[in-house]
């Protein structure tokens, strides 16, 4: 068991150096941002990974969390003048509070019943988001967000809030393979295959089912405030059920299970319409053609597909070596 | 013998129109194996999902080691000491045998959320002891060279095992068998029957069984209660209830 803990935190070192190192290769600030939204999403989707993946409860209300905590951040430090960080506390906290109470009734329900209620609860945020023109800025969006700052120093180079979010992403996969590492992870595998047997078992699965559901959406919630401060512009259009099923689309692609894989996933989706721009009016059709020959060819996600690819390459270095 | 492990009194349960049981009333000695028998539809099953908190009963109270447990959540029951099989197996199929043992562990230990979150000292004793734990449970059954192969992977006899492995690394008091014979061939009832009085001397603790097989039931029970839609017909020793005209009677039928 400590064996493949090992591993992971070979595989997490080896994120945070590639991290660390991205700004010195990219040309100019346009790639840079996309790998700040590539960090944001990558953080969504580690936590989607245990809660669809792992505990196999399915939710289509995180864009619905992420633009929650962006708002009320906004909210509280543009419109009440609260310190930054205050208010990004104040973001995540509140989302949290909200997924428990979403959480409570709601996981009570199977399967198909539990998407349904959460893409209910996206779709009611997103029209919050939208109708409270007061509130909100309505469809033409929330300006003038003061930019991220931290312990009073406003981060002004894109390359600093680069670096904040991908350790930021960094501590939250590191937190990710804790639990699954844990009795916790077990358990929580455990009532993905059988409630009713993870129950014999003394586990108290509406417990933990709330737990990942909650840390999930705190993700997607930290995620949310930076994405605010970070823009300092923020509409509804950023937090439809379209994103809601991207997120869902990184996890799927990566392997569900995979939290690498999930990393992955979030920074495809995040690249690839960027790398089709290109092709202008087919752009969305390529991008669909890909997801779908990912699927076919890649059953088990891009962590898999390159699980095996790397497999193969062994395979054939090993004949290599023994024939020569 | 002593003091019932387990006891309860006037259970009711109704589905809908269905009355599933009523006015059951059983008692299951310390150390004793106890089996529930009785024609398919009798509500043996019911019966046993109500001792293990699956099912909540309409009427009726019950007691595990004179606590009363009639409002105990299921999972709750299990951390007591009261861990069951399935008929239907209910393996974790994705996971590799020895998880599968582990997660039998959960309810024996409690640790605060964020010990998990944090990976604290604290967690990785833990996972080292469940380790541990999992494997000494495994090997009692005998299955503990399958230990890394996934669940699924595994014939249907072992399988079985598996179940009664993940339920002894919970350290039961009692431990409810949920027709473990079914599937299950000559050979492999009769080192389950072995398996299961071997389990009910070293670990030291009480059996409830249902189950078809007759011969296993006889073999090793020291008191059977016979249940025929949904109400208790007969109850007694194996030769008393053997002998019993209304026992014979809801089996065979009567001639008239």
């Amino acid at each position: 068991m400590s064996v493949s803990y090992r591993k992971d935190m070979f595989w997490l070192a080896g994120l945070f150096i590639v991290l660390m190192l991205t700004p010195t290769i990219l040309p100019n600030n346009y790639y840079l941002t996309i790998m700040i939204l590539g960090c944001l999403h990558a953080m969504i989707a580690v936590g989607l990974c245990l809660l669809v993946g792992h505990a196999g409860q399915i939710s289509l209300g995180h864009a619905g969390f992420y633009g929650l905590a962006a708002y009320t951040s906004a909210y509280l430090s543009t419109t009440w003048g609260l310190p930054v960080e205050l208010s990004m506390l104040a973001g995540v906290v509140l989302t949290v509070v909200v997924s428990i109470l979403v959480g409570m009734p709601s996981l009570k329900l199977k399967g198909h019943y539990l998407a349904m209620a959460t893409l209910g609860f996206g779709i009611i945020l997103s029209i919050l988001f939208t109708e409270t023109v007061d509130i909100t800025g309505g469809p033409s969006g929330f300006v003038g967000i003061p930019r991220l700052s931290l312990a009073g120093f406003e981060l002004h180079r894109d390359v600093d809030i680069f670096r904040v979010v991908a350790i930021l992403l960094c501590l939250l996969v590191w937190l990710c393979f804790n639990v699954l590492h844990s009795r916790m992870g077990r358990a929580l595998r455990a009532l993905h295959t059988s409630d009713q047997a993870a129950q014999a078992m003394g586990i108290d699965v509406a417990r933990h089912k709330l737990f990942v559901f909650v840390l999930s959406a705190g993700f997607a919630g930290l995620a949310g405030v930076l994405y605010a401060h970070y823009l300092t512009f923020i509409a509804p259009a950023s937090f439809g059920f379209m994103f809601s099923v991207e997120l869902m689309v990184m996890v799927v692609l990566g392997g569900m299970v995979s939290v690498p894989g999930a990393i992955i996933g979030a920074f495809f989706i995040t690249i690839l319409p960027e790398l089709l721009r290109a092709f202008e009016d087919i752009e969305i059709i390529l991008f669909g053609l890909i997801l779908v020959v990912c699927m076919i060819f890649l059953p088990d996600g891009l962590a898999g597909g390159s699980a095996r690819l790397w497999a193969w390459v062994k395979t054939k270095l090993a004949l290599g070596c023994s024939r020569g | 013998m002593g003091n019932p492990i387990f006891s309860c009194e006037h259970i009711g349960v109704r589905f809908g129109g269905v009355q599933a049981l009523s006015e059951v009333s059983f008692a299951a000695q310390q150390g004793a194996i106890t089996s529930i028998i009785g024609p398919n539809g009798a509500g043996k099953t019911t019966f046993l999902n109500v001792i293990s908190g699956m099912v909540t009963q309409d009427q009726g109270t019950l007691f595990f080691n004179n606590q009363d447990i009639s409002q105990t959540k299921a999972h709750e029951r299990a951390a007591l000491g009261m861990l069951r099989t399935f008929q239907n197996l209910e393996i974790f199929s994705n996971m590799t045998v020895l998880e599968n043992v582990a997660v039998g562990c959960h309810g024996r230990f409690t640790l605060p959320l964020w010990h998990n979150v944090l990976r604290t000292p604290s967690s990785r004793r833990l996972e080292n002891l469940v380790h541990d734990q999992a494997l000494a449970a495994l090997d009692f059954v005998g299955m503990s060279t399958a230990a890394s192969s996934l669940a699924k992977d595994l014939a249907f006899g072992q399988q079985r095992l598996l179940e009664l492995a993940r339920a002894l690394a919970a350290k039961p008091r009692l431990l409810l068998l949920d027709e473990p014979a079914a599937g299950l061939n000559i050979a492999e009832t009769k080192f389950l029957a072995e398996l299961i009085m071997r389990i009910r001397d070293s670990y030291d603790l009480s059996v409830i069984l249902v189950e078809h097989d007759m011969d296993l039931v006889m073999g090793i029970s020291d008191a059977i209660m016979v249940l025929s839609f949904g109400q208790t017909i007969s109850h007694g020793t194996p030769v008393q209830v053997q002998k019993d005209p209304r026992v014979i009677a809801a089996y065979l039928g009567t001639d008239d």
